[in-house]
């Protein structure tokens, strides 16, 4: 496995590759156009307009691998590189076993190329700490700073780390990838060009066993798709086993700092406009020395948005607005005190009251609970917005984040930003780290998930299409991914079409199938030439079938991101059990697939039924039991996976 | 790379640096001013006046700065950049958050 994999494209390749691109994409076009517009069943449109959209989305799916295939670019072995340069191997753990992190580390100690080792214990553990100390490697955990603020998770371990750390470069490692002594001796010569900001390589894993169940190695993924995307400068950072110049994320974390305080203190300005008006027509406002500590905020605002306005900086002007309001502060406490007096009078009276005739004025008693109705409560909430009209990002334990806090999966979000910067990106194509994979099916779904969400954050939050900084075919080759992770839904109809044709004769597609086998067999043909021409040897089935067979996954992704980013509910990991359940197998985690499978082969029984009575229609019957053999053969992929107990070599499990 | 720190009385240092403040030198700077802050001078002027190189980490520094002062009520503040800084904090945008005083005693009395 340690072997490097190189396979050399040459240019007839590549030209050949492009021909099966345009030809698939053209009979793609004809075909679906030919759906959409002459051949819709428009008795049956639930399901007729179900299946020409999973089938439209395939087709922009296929266009987008295509582009991705257009460049695909095999890259030299780079320069050596040149002596002195400074790097941190930064190995990131959370709970992983102490003794496989202490593999990763004495590994990472014989990287030829000097360096220094770090081990960023999220978790921080005594006997994590202990080790290093023993393996002679730097330890590094989350200062005080980060008590009570968001962690950020991966993001925010390596952010931390950034700012106690001081090579140039970063060799970012997870805690179970264990890198080979000549790592930094085939990639540092890639920054050699100031503008490489990053350079990925693959993830492999030698613990998967002979078939690899659980389609872990994902030898298209790194190989052609990266080196596609390499080909249009938009090779992306897959968090592990990269390398990352300091300066280029450290510039990303300084624009990022800047863009957001602004949008920050310009919102915050106005906010606190509105509320100091509210607070100041409250009827219980009126106090006369609330008043004009009031009108003092509101007219400190008006200077502030106005100094902003005329150019002063936001440093400045947020320094001056803070001493003024510190001022006014000050003044208020003493009618701080005087209102308390006035509230415990209050209280009392009503206590009184409620004790002589058990009469609760609920009105008066939502009124004193309320604090914010009260002019001290107003004020305060004022402050609140205030304190938050400063350039200190009080919220955050860093003021800087280089590394892109907006999504579980950080790493696509950060090299997404470092294009947007300008900088470039390099896929080297060569195995450089062996890690391990998941062992069972239930801990590869949480992976799988937690990608695709994460994916989905970004999109929602960060949609490539409208990043400014990004070239065309850099949006598209981000688009592209994301786009991949919305087959769930396709699937499903995928699924569906052939059952309800074979329960309920319903045709979907209204048409001879003449016309239909000649519009749609040249397109698949060349699809699946397209596919066997790009993976250049590479076996691409298992990649095919957990891309439709994880649907519910992925459908489960979509939605709790959308929920996640647009109405901020959490994410909910499903936490995994650490140990496998022994003796049993997981179908538990996959009842969507099992009632899919059952619903098709009843349906193979209702409609060879359905033929052999004279009721189905034979041809339409033959061309969907073949369909949903296909699906069967895609689902079967779940029951080694589900039966699947790890492999037995290996003593540990991430 | 050298760091002088002056005590200007009234809760202000001027922090004097010499040479490149880069990611090497940066986290040096942070700790000098926490150091400053945490001793009660928490209006920290930045003189770089003698610092002929600087880079993001460096910037990063000057940030991390800020809010440290900031957090204890106070400001940082910087002096007399050279043309390479002045262009790093153009680029960066730095010069939106950050105002550029001639000279380090003007900083807070300007």
């Amino acid at each position: 496995m340690a072997v490097p994999v190189r396979s050399a494209r040459s240019a007839a390749h590549l030209l050949f590759l492009r021909v099966a691109v345009l030809v698939t994409v053209a009979l793609g076009a004809n075909y679906i156009i030919w759906r959409w517009f002459f051949s819709l069943n428009w008795d049956a449109w639930w399901i007729a307009v179900a299946l020409v959209l999973a089938e439209t989305y395939s087709l922009i799916d296929v266009a987008l691998f295509g582009l991705t295939m257009w460049r695909a670019r095999d890259r030299e072995l780079p320069a050596a590189p040149v002596p002195d340069l400074t790097v941190d191997v930064f190995i990131t753990t959370y709970n992983e076993p102490v003794e496989l992190v202490k593999r990763t580390a004495q590994a990472a100690r014989r990287i030829r190329y000097p360096h220094a080792t770090w081990i960023l214990d999220d978790g921080n553990r005594p006997e994590m700490r202990e080790a290093a100390q023993l393996l002679e490697v730097g330890y590094i955990t989350r200062g005080p700073d980060w008590q009570n603020r968001p962690l950020h998770a991966k993001a925010g371990n390596l952010n931390n780390a950034l700012m106690s750390t001081e090579g140039e470069f970063l060799l970012i490692l997870d805690a179970d990838q264990v890198p080979l002594p000549h790592i930094l001796d085939h990639t540092l010569g890639y920054f050699n060009d100031p503008k490489v900001a990053l350079v990925q390589t693959p993830q492999v894993f030698d613990n998967v066993s002979a078939g690899d169940p659980l389609g872990s190695q994902a030898p298209l993924f790194y190989g052609p798709i990266q080196q596609g995307k390499d080909g249009w400068n938009a090779a992306f950072f897959c968090g592990s086993n990269a390398l990352v110049r300091r300066e280029a994320l450290m510039q990303l974390g300084i624009t990022r700092y800047v863009l957001e305080m602004e949008r920050v203190v310009t919102r915050a300005l106005a906010g606190a406009a509105r509320v100091l008006d509210r607070a100041g027509r409250a009827d219980d406002a009126q106090d006369p020395i609330v008043q004009t500590a009031l009108h003092e905020v509101g007219a400190a605002i008006g200077d502030t948005r106005i100094a902003i306005a005329a150019g002063e900086t936001i440093g400045n002007a947020t320094y001056t607005l803070q001493q003024r309001i510190a001022s006014v502060s000050r003044d208020l406490v003493a009618v701080d005190l005087r209102l308390l007096t006035l509230d415990l009078a209050a209280i009392a009276e009503l206590q009184v009251e409620t004790d002589a005739d058990s009469f609760i004025p609920a009105h008066s008693l939502e009124l004193l609970a309320a604090r914010d109705l009260s002019p001290l409560g107003a004020l305060e909430s004022v402050q609140v917005l205030l304190r938050s009209i400063d350039v200190d990002r009080a919220d955050e334990a860093q003021p800087l984040m280089p590394l892109a806090t907006i999504s579980v999966t950080e790493d696509m979000a950060t090299s997404m930003r470092l294009h947007g910067l300008g900088f470039s990106s390099v896929y080297h194509h060569e195995t450089l780290a062996l890690g391990l994979a998941p062992e069972d099916l239930g801990t590869m779904i949480t992976q799988r998930l937690r990608w695709a969400q994460g994916t989905m954050q970004v999109m929602l939050r960060e949609n490539p299409l409208l990043q400014r900084g990004l070239s065309v075919p850099q949006r598209l080759m981000y688009f592209s991914t994301m786009w991949s992770y919305l087959s769930g839904y396709a699937a499903l109809v995928y699924f569906a079409a052939p059952a309800v044709f074979l329960c309920f004769g319903i045709l979907p597609v209204n048409t001879t199938a003449l016309e239909f086998f000649l519009r749609f067999l040249p397109f698949m043909v060349a699809n699946q030439l397209l596919f066997i021409i790009s993976s250049h040897g590479i076996s691409t089935w298992r990649g095919q079938q957990y891309s439709l067979a994880l649907f519910p996954v992925w459908i489960k992704a979509t939605t709790t991101a959308a929920a996640n980013v647009v109405f901020h509910r959490p994410l909910g990991f499903a936490v995994t059990p650490k140990t496998r359940q022994e003796g049993t197998a997981a179908w538990h985690l996959i009842l969507p697939q099992i009632a899919v499978a059952i619903v098709l082969v009843v349906s193979v029984i209702i409609g060879v039924t359905r033929l052999g009575l004279g009721l189905g229609e034979p041809i339409g019957t033959l061309v969907n039991l073949a369909w949903v053999i296909f699906d069967l053969l895609i689902l079967s992929v779940l029951v080694p996976a589900a039966r699947f107990r790890g492999s037995t070599t290996k003593e540990s499990t991430p | 790379m050298q760091f002088t720190v002056t005590d200007q009385g009234d809760g202000i240092a001027v922090v004097h640096i010499a040479g490149r403040l880069n990611m090497v030198t940066a986290p040096r700077l942070r700790e000098v001013v926490a150091a400053s802050v945490a001793a009660g001078q928490n209006r920290v002027a930045v003189d770089l006046s003698d610092v002929d190189f600087i880079d993001s980490s460096g910037l990063g520094a000057l940030i991390g700065g800020l809010k440290t002062a900031r957090q204890a009520g106070g400001d940082l503040r910087i002096a007399a950049p050279n043309e390479q800084v002045r262009l790093v904090l153009q680029l960066t945008n730095m010069e939106r958050v950050l105002t550029a005083y001639p000279a380090a005693s003007d900083a807070f009395h300007g």
